[in-house]
């Protein structure tokens, strides 16, 4: 279970409501699969994954990239309950998409260096850790309901 | 796990463009380790880990001078680390774990201050390196 104080999450919203959901969810999902090919095992339908800008260009990367961040802000919305925001989801992670755990704290790495390249100073080391926590609890909440 | 030309070459390249900033960059990376991961801190008992500190800022230096190091023998980097990785398997005994920690906090402050050249390829080629520079100083643990 995270814990994060009140000065943690206004880091974290005040951070989050200048966040392109979009852009950026396609760029963080892009870049885990660049940056960590293994990580394209669960992606064999989405087509042309032959070199990083084709990665990066995808269409259907980028849709669910968006997807994926979309979902992350209702860990931003829910940060004290965050096991019961992802219990339906970490369901189906588990029976239905077969994803290794260890893929979310994956993500959320490069979800972080995505931000980091984004908003440069303000991406202080205190938001950093502010983030690394919600990061963390998310990828914990998704494994949750692992069996 | 090796790195190909290409990623050699963006590796060297990134290096020459950031080395200017070498000094700053270590410092930083630091403190976003012990800020991120406090646990961290506990084989620093003997420094003043503020931010701004002389001793993290000379350690941030010399951790970036070694990283520079690697990168100048990027063709030969386990026998140019042999001494750093006695150091690390012999005395400073620093868990394994945390190399991960440090390459993605020096990863974090690259795209803080370098967003236009942080590409994905230039993430990946930079974290393969981390990885093999860590997997360099732990080869000799046990």
């Amino acid at each position: 279970m995270v814990h994060l104080t009140s000065e943690e999450k206004a880091l974290i919203n005040g951070l989050w409501s200048k966040v392109n959901v979009e852009e950026t969810g396609g760029e963080a999902l892009g870049r885990l699969l660049v940056v960590y090919p293994w990580t394209q095992r669960f992606f064999d339908s989405f087509g042309n994954m032959s070199s990083p800008s084709a990665i990066m260009g995808n269409p259907r990367v980028k849709a669910h990239g968006k997807k994926v961040l979309t979902s992350f802000g209702e860990a931003v919305k829910n940060m004290d309950n965050l096991k019961t925001t992802f219990a339906k989801l970490s369901e189906l992670h588990c029976d239905k998409l077969h994803v290794d755990p260890e893929n979310f704290r994956l993500l959320g790495n490069v979800l972080l260096i995505v931000l980091s390249s984004h908003f440069g100073k303000d991406f202080t080391p205190e938001v950093q850790a502010a983030w690394q926590k919600l990061v963390a609890g998310v990828a914990t909440a998704l494994a949750h309901k692992y069996h | 796990m090796s790195l190909i030309n290409s990623e050699r070459a963006i590796v060297k390249s990134i290096w020459d463009k950031i080395s200017s900033q070498a000094d700053a960059i270590g410092a930083e990376t630091l403190e976003r380790l012990f800020c991120s991961y406090p646990q961290t801190k506990t084989y620093f008992p003997h420094f003043d880990l503020h931010p701004g500190s002389p001793q993290l800022r000379a350690h941030g230096a010399k951790v970036l001078a070694a990283v520079g190091e690697a990168v100048q023998h990027i063709d030969r980097m386990p026998s140019a680390l042999t001494k750093l990785s006695e150091l690390h398997a012999y005395i400073l005994r620093v868990d394994p774990a945390n190399f991960k920690l440090l390459s993605h906090c020096l990863l974090v402050t690259l795209a803080a201050r370098f967003p236009a050249d942080f590409s994905a390829e230039v993430h990946a080629a930079w974290d393969k390196f981390m990885s093999i520079l860590s997997s360099i100083l732990t080869e000799k643990y046990r």
